[in-house]
């Protein structure tokens, strides 16, 4: 249990500090702990969820993805027009083309990392400008507004209204959510697969000797990457009811660094999806309280900036350790 | 050759040739590990050892191979992953584990590797994980991640992980070179174990007093050329480090006597809770001051103090008669000190940059024009006055640091401090992955150094290294100085007997 405990602190800690500001919030506002907003919550955070768990396999591989927002851009753009050649298609066609092309534009990435072996992030930074200069090109930055009936329809979950009449549903897109982070927990924590991905960004080059296809751990993480975009491109296609080309870039940034503040290391072999899953509710919550407690929307970059500032600068100090030489020094 | 007698051996390779480019890295070498033996594989950085290991390994391909049989069986060509399977692991210096990982994730890794997907049991882990620790004698906790443990841990971690391969034959590369005495006793311990159960040990190591006390033969490689095998009963380390390195490396005592002269530095009564207390001594012009003591007898501790990296709690210091109290690593460097640290590779060095802008990282305020940039021409005179000053053998100035052996960058190092032009000059365990002929060569920098008038203070923890070095020797142990020896009143096992007893 100590040992659980000590390997498991950067998601201890975020969590208890997660949970502090839930109480405090619902104590501070009564439209915080409602289902109304609970839902809300989740329908917001859910395309970034799909994204943070896709990152965080990356990360763990000792890669970075910039690219993964505006791959979903692209991959709606292009399954749309997939879509109408083939006469509209269905959810699973949907779900299979937006996957295959959201692979297909992670592969990209991991080709040029591995075959010229160039850095992830300067990768990606190129694609990210490649993918979006392409799409606007083309789409010349119009909405697509006439997409197949079933993928404008509403899909519920789950769905409350209350006597007062508020009305409280979970959409599609946290049912994907879940599927995604359920299927990455089993990927990379109970599968030989996931394990070496681990090991790929913990040591490259003693997973080499060992044997591990250093190929095949690049593509399946910039893969994995690739596919979770696609689900969130069409998942996010399914809320708005059009696609806007530049609807999506812009967001990574956040995705990265709730990652990064759930423990996930830059430089690979550490992560876990609990971490990568409170990092992201932190952000949510937080912006969420400062939403509800009235403050001006424009202070929410600055706020959530130094609230990520603060968690990720006080992760690295040991309390207990501190309170020790506290203890020494009034000897 | 009759099967019996072919089966006795564990690997048997004969006239293996390998070249890179125009360079013959291996010539025509034999070599024969019996079945169960603890084998030594000995010769200096370049010597063709890690090629040999590659090759049997199946990391490299040999050019030319007459014979090449594993357990018996003849090998046509092998794959890093084949010659896993046919029981052949290899534990690199690195140890190659994965230092976020679990340990029993570390011990059962190579069950992982592949890309059919296959579900993790970690309960099944475990039990496997601690059947092999138990086999090793050595109990550890499975569920923290390696990082958590001590080098001389993770290296039973990597014995286990080899044997959790049914390896018959491991080959430790330098397994001894950060560890203290004790731990290498045990690691020790462990080899004779593994040969007892029959396992074939190949050790490679700079340290030839480890290599005849736990090898029964030696296999000396010089310039991929195979100088011969012997027993290791009837070898002596000097006769050893002969047949290496081709030139005889004497040992003498060098003492001089140095108290006359004026006082360098004057540390009396010197403590850091918990680290060490009470050390007082002096150290004189032009003297060598040994400083022995295990690792954690707080050697490097008291070095930081001496910096200014860490402040004393109690004691006081002396530069040339002016109390010392250095604030920081630089204020220390402007009072004359200098310290080469003790791990080089990390510390010591930026091994990504060239060795110009290694040797000149402490000095760049001496290198400043007028309009303070810095002078290029400044820089390329002073690195090559080092260069040459130090005899380091060196392609250009321009070149990465990592490109040069290990005894090379060492003299980088030197010539880093040196240029800051200190009046005492620390060295925290100079050799420690040194060859023993570039070893040879550094002490002759420190002794020509001392006669130049600088004071030295020589931490180590090799009782050879200081006895034929130093003018003085200190003891340190348990954070104490506990005794001050004159080498000229004393031998190398005694010596030994003290510090390692």
């Amino acid at each position: 249990m100590h040992n659980l405990l000590n390997n498991r602190k950067t998601e201890i800690r975020l969590g208890i500090v997660l949970l502090a500001m839930i109480v405090g919030l619902s104590l501070g506002s009564d439209s915080f702990f409602t289902l109304n907003n609970l839902t809300s919550l989740l329908n917001n955070n859910a395309i970034n969820l799909i994204w943070a768990v896709g990152l965080l396999v990356v990360l763990i591989a000792g890669g970075i993805d910039i690219s993964f927002a505006v791959a979903s851009s692209v991959v709606q753009y292009l399954a749309v027009q997939v879509l109408r050649q083939i006469g509209g298609g269905d959810w699973v066609t949907g779900i299979v083309v937006c996957g295959v092309i959201g692979i297909a534009l992670g592969l990209v990435n991991m080709f040029f990392i591995y075959r010229f072996r160039i850095v992830s992030i300067v990768v990606t930074i190129a694609t990210y400008n490649a993918y979006f200069g392409l799409l606007m090109f083309f789409s010349k930055g119009r909405n697509i507004y006439n997409l197949p009936d079933w993928l404008t329809d509403r899909v519920v979950m789950f769905e409350y209204e209350a006597a007062d009449g508020t009305w409280s549903e979970l959409t599609l897109a946290v049912g994907a959510m879940v599927v995604c982070v359920v299927a990455t927990w089993l990927l990379i924590q109970r599968t030989n697969l996931g394990r070496q991905l681990y090991a790929f960004g913990d040591n490259p080059e003693g997973a080499r000797r060992a044997g591990v296809n250093v190929a095949a751990m690049q593509a399946l993480a910039f893969g994995w990457m690739g596919l979770m975009a696609g689900i969130a491109g069409l998942m996010q296609a399914n809320i708005v009811k059009e696609v806007v080309p530049n609807a999506l870039i812009g967001r990574e940034m956040d995705v990265l660094a709730a990652i990064v503040l759930g423990g996930a290391r830059l430089g690979g072999g550490k992560g876990t999806v609990l971490g990568c899953v409170l990092g992201v509710m932190f952000v949510a919550v937080t912006q969420n309280g400062l939403n509800l407690l009235g403050v001006s929307p424009f202070a929410f970059k600055m706020i959530i900036g130094g609230a990520i500032l603060v968690a990720i600068s006080t992760s690295n100090i040991d309390f207990a350790d501190l309170f020790r030489r506290r203890q020494e020094a009034a000897k | 050759m009759t099967d019996a007698n072919t089966e006795r051996f564990a690997l048997r390779l004969k006239g293996i040739s390998k070249t890179f480019g125009g360079l013959q890295a291996l010539d025509d070498v034999d070599f024969e590990v019996r079945a169960g033996e603890v084998h030594c594989l000995a010769g200096e950085n370049g010597s063709g050892k890690s090629t040999l290991i590659k090759i049997i390994t199946g990391v490299y391909q040999p050019q030319k191979a007459e014979l090449f049989e594993l357990f018996g069986e003849a090998v046509r060509s092998i794959s890093p992953t084949g010659a896993r399977n046919r029981g052949v692991s290899v534990i690199w210096q690195d140890l190659a584990l994965f230092s976020h990982m679990s340990v029993r994730e570390n011990i059962c890794f190579d069950d992982m590797v592949g890309l059919t997907p296959k579900g993790v049991h970690y309960g099944e882990m475990d039990r496997k994980a601690r059947a092999v620790l138990e086999r090793l004698g050595v109990p550890l906790e499975l569920d923290i991640p390696l990082e958590a443990l001590s080098i001389a841990r993770r290296q039973i971690v990597a014995i286990a992980r080899a044997l959790m391969n049914d390896a018959r034959l491991i080959f430790m590369d330098e397994p001894t070179a950060s560890l203290s005495r004790s731990e290498t006793d045990h690691l020790l311990d462990i080899v004779r174990k593994l040969s007892a159960d029959g396992v074939a040990v190949v050790f490679v190591s700079h340290r030839l007093a480890e290599v005849l006390e736990i090898a029964s033969r030696v296999t000396v490689l010089r310039d991929g050329r195979l100088v011969g095998v012997y027993d290791c009963a009837d070898m002596t380390q000097v006769r050893l480090g002969e047949l290496m390195t081709g030139q005889l490396i004497e040992n003498k005592v060098v003492a001089r006597d140095r108290v006359d002269a004026p006082k360098v530095m004057e540390v009396r009564g010197l403590s850091r809770a918990g680290e060490f207390e009470n050390v007082s001594f002096d150290l004189h012009a032009g003297e060598v001051l040994g400083l022995i003591g295990l690792i954690g007898a707080g050697r490097t501790e008291l070095a930081h103090v001496l910096m200014g990296m860490r402040a004393p709690t109690a004691g006081d210091m002396r530069v040339e008669g002016r109390p010392f109290r250095p604030s920081s690593i630089r204020d220390a460097i402007r009072q004359g000190l200098a310290y080469v640290s003790e791990d080089r590779l990390s510390l010591g060095l930026l091994q990504k940059q060239p060795i110009e802008d290694n040797t000149v990282i402490s000095v760049l305020h001496k290198l400043l024009t007028r309009l303070p940039l810095l002078s290029m021409r400044k820089r390329d005179a002073l690195v090559r006055s080092w260069v040459d000053k130090l005899g380091v053998k060196i392609g250009r100035p321009s070149d990465l640091i990592s490109t040069l052996s290990g005894g090379n960058q060492q003299k980088i190092v030197l010539a880093k401090w040196l240029a800051t032009e200190p009046k005492l000059l620390i060295l925290d365990s100079p050799t420690v992955g040194v060859d023993i002929g570039a070893r040879a060569g550094i002490f002759r920098i420190v002794r020509s150094l001392a006669d130049s008038g600088l004071a030295i203070l020589l931490i180590s923890d090799e009782a050879t290294e200081v006895m034929f070095n130093s003018d003085r020797i200190l003891h340190m142990a348990e954070g104490q100085i506990v005794a001050e020896y004159d080498p000229r009143k004393m031998t190398v096992p005694e010596l030994e007997e003290r510090v390692y007893a």
